[in-house]
């Protein structure tokens, strides 16, 4: 089995606050890690070639410093990585990275399943994954907690909806996304780190994917940004301080005004 | 392509360095130094007084088309012959747009003997409803509803798709985008009309609700959008139910589907769904026990409410992940939330913070949460929770 696993790198959130006056973001120096949702994604890759066989290869687009994030992946015992990296791939839309990242996968002569996260904690749109589908023209199965193969070597996939859970059953080549249900992500060995120091890691750039500047990055984006603010800050509030009696007494009072 | 410095008018004061989210940008003595992982998001461009920063301009590879005839439509989404709430929501929200635009309004609606839905939709301001019936389409699968939506798009040339950032929407919706190679903007949770450009103006929450983005679909139609359930308004009054309905043939195609539904395994089940609840009961670690969240439940049973949670309550296994508000779980926008032991992480705020009247019941007077509370309560949560409810069922008697 060919899996290709889609990683992230990413700013750690919780670190990132624009200051509503200044518009500055308050941060305390900012680190870049895996995007978590991909740590799952891993996981389940290893998981199914554990005990499918095939390889693992990891996959970003990213600036150059994103490697590390490969070279983690690696230490958790990737086959393989490969980074897409080049100033023209600065800027992309969700559909522009679908796009490289599909051509990645075409060039490494395609997969039997691909792996994304849920969704990157920083852009959060979820949206890379089902284009890619598209774009490859591959079953799609999002938000798994639960990958199985059945006799037919078709996959099973238990996913999350709005209701409840549903099994569904794609054909390969599928590319599906993970909850953080799915598994629980093991930690590097200390064999993988060493070899994952070594491992080269070809890095991929406009040409070899054969595409041109104007179908990547910013250029080959359809949506764009054309601003970026703090969110609004509510009205003032009042804070009460008292007897746990006192303050439900009021509470309830305030309450009942209001409806 | 990368960020343009104009060196003769920056000053050297460094106020965008802090501004990029990706840590890009440093100042080496006099001089601003641009490293690599630029995204061109443009968060420093905003903050440059002297500017000096832009973004470079996109060369249009196409012009931008003519404006499509097909109006202002809404994914209807339902599931076993129910709507989902989020569909009124959007038919209000594309009344709204669809009148600064003077187009049409049209529901698309998708499944198997759904069609009792169209006076339900007309009434909640669908001025056409696009039907397909099929019974490939009885249950959410990506590749049907995919397919489906991009041919109906396709035919009849939408200008605006708007849809539920369910978990549906959000997992069919963006292949609709890429099958018709166009823009899609996620989550959003308030839209705009540029008259000039005739342009969708959609904002939405990024870095966990750290930062908010507007953002264009600027060269393709139809321009496109998922929204957050919870967020937009229904239209207060029903309109006439005597639009056009617009039956179309679904025709799944030669091959046969790559993918097939198997069965639901698991419903969630909640007590008051979070979704459409008017009041909401919200518990963080503060509650230190899976025991405690029954007093929430009794709070949330007096006030007929719902209880929701926080992560941190969610991983300590006190209550199920359906019940999680904020970046990774739902979006609620009760009328009244009060929120238990919750200290007002960014990415829990997401999650509730437009909720009409928000009550926090901390003990540090410092906690995050009181920045977005309407009334702050100071003190522990196992004592006012407890003297809340005795109060409540003091002035009904019971
Ligand atoms: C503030 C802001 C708002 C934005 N809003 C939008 C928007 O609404 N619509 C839009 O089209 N673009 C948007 N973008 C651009 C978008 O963030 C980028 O295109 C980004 O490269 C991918 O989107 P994401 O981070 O949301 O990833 P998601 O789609 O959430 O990622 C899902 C999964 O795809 C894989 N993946 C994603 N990116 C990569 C990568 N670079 N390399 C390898 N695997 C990857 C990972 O497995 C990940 O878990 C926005 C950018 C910013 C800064
Ligand atoms: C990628 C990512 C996604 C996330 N998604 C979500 C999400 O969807 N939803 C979410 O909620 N979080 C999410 N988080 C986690 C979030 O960052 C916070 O960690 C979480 O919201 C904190 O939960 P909490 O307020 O219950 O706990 P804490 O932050 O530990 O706060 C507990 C609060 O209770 C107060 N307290 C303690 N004892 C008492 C008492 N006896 N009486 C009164 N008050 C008391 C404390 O003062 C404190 O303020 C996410 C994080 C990341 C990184
Ligand atoms: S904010 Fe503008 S003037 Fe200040 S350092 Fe940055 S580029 Fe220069
Ligand atoms: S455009 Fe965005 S990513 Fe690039 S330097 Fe400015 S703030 Fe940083």
């Amino acid at each position: 089995m060919k899996i290709v696993v889609c990683i992230k790198q990413v700013p750690e959130t919780q670190d990132v606050r624009l200051d509503p006056v200044t518009h500055t973001l308050k941060r305390e120096g900012i680190k870049s890690i895996i995007n978590p949702f991909d740590l799952y994604a891993l996981e389940e890759g290893l998981r199914v070639k554990e005990s499918q066989g095939g390889t693992v290869t990891v996959l970003t687009m990213g600036p150059p410093q994103a490697e590390e994030a490969l070279r983690e992946a690696l230490g958790l015992g990737a086959d393989a990585a490969v980074l897409l990296s080049d100033r023209a791939f600065a800027g992309a839309d969700t559909w522009a990275t679908a796009l490289t990242l599909a051509k990645a996968v075409e060039k490494l002569g395609g997969a039997d399943l691909i792996f994304t996260g849920k969704q990157a904690i920083d852009g959060d749109t979820a949206q890379v994954g089902p284009m890619m589908a598209s774009i490859m023209n591959i079953s799609l199965a999002s938000w798994a907690r639960k990958v199985s193969f059945n006799t037919a070597g078709k996959a099973e996939v238990e996913r999350l909806l709005d209701h409840g859970y549903d099994a569904v059953e794609v054909d390969l080549p599928a590319l599906i996304s993970v909850t953080k249900e799915i598994n629980e992500p093991r930690l590097p060995s200390f064999k993988a780190k060493l070899k994952a120091k070594k491992e080269p890691i070809p890095v991929w750039g406009l040409a070899d994917l054969g595409l041109n500047a104007a179908e990547v990055g910013l250029a080959g984006s359809f949506t764009q940004v054309v601003k970026v603010f703090p969110p609004p800050a509510r009205g003032t509030s009042e804070t009460w301080e008292g007897s746990p009696q006192d303050l439900a007494a009021r509470l309830w009072q305030r309450l009942q005004e209001m409806t | 392509m990368s960020l343009i410095l104009d060196a003769e008018k920056c000053t050297a004061c460094g106020a965008c360095v802090d501004s990029c989210p990706f840590g890009v940008l440093s100042l080496k003595g006099e001089t601003l130094v641009i490293g690599e992982g630029c995204t061109l998001c443009g968060a420093c461009v905003e903050v440059c007084e002297a500017q000096a920063l832009s973004v470079p301009e996109t060369e249009d590879p196409s012009p931008r088309p003519g404006v499509p005839p097909g109006g202002v439509w809404v994914f209807a989404e339902q599931r076993h012959g129910v709507l989902a709430p989020v569909t009124r929501e959007l038919l209000g929200e594309a009344t709204r747009l669809a009148k600064e635009i003077d187009a049409a309004v049209a529901a698309v609606l998708l499944g198997d003997k759904v069609e009792h839905l169209v006076p339900e939709l007309q009434a909640a301001g669908a001025q056409r409803v696009y039907l397909a019936e099929h019974p490939l389409l009885a249950e959410f699968l990506e590749e049907p509803y995919a397919a489906a939506l991009t041919e109906l798009a396709r035919r009849f040339q939408p200008e605006i798709i708007l849809a539920g950032a369910t978990y549906a929407g959000r997992a069919f919706i963006p292949q609709v985008a890429a099958n018709l190679k166009t823009g899609l903007t996620a989550d959003c949770t308030a839209f705009a009309i540029d008259p000039e450009k005739r342009l969708l103006q959609q904002t939405r929450p990024a870095f966990g609700g750290n930062i908010m983005a507007t953002i264009i679909t600027p060269r393709t139609y139809p321009q496109m959008a998922t929204a957050r359930p919870g967020t937009f308004k229904p239209l207060s009054s029903g309109s006439s139910a005597d639009g056009q309905v617009v039956r179309v043939e679904f025709n799944p195609g030669e091959t046969a589907p790559h993918s097939r539904f198997l069965a639901t395994v698991a419903e969630i089940k909640e007590r008051v769904p979070l979704a459409g609840a008017e009041v909401i009961v919200a518990g963080g670690r503060g509650l230190k026990d899976a025991k405690n969240f029954k007093l929430l439940e009794e709070l949330a049973d007096l006030l007929g409410g719902a209880v929701g949670a926080t992560r941190a309550a969610v991983d300590a296994g006190w209550i199920a992940y359906p019940q999680q508000i904020g970046q990774t779980g739902k979006t609620v926008s009760p009328r009244l939330y009060i929120a238990c032991g919750i200290s007002g992480a960014a990415q829990h705020l997401v999650g509730m913070q437009s909720s009409d009247f928000i009550v926090a019941i901390n003990k540090d007077p410092a906690a995050p949460i009181f920045q977005v509370a309407d009334v702050g309560l100071v003190g522990d949560v196992l004592e006012i929770v407890p003297a809340l409810i005795q109060e409540i069922k003091k002035s009904r008697n019971v």
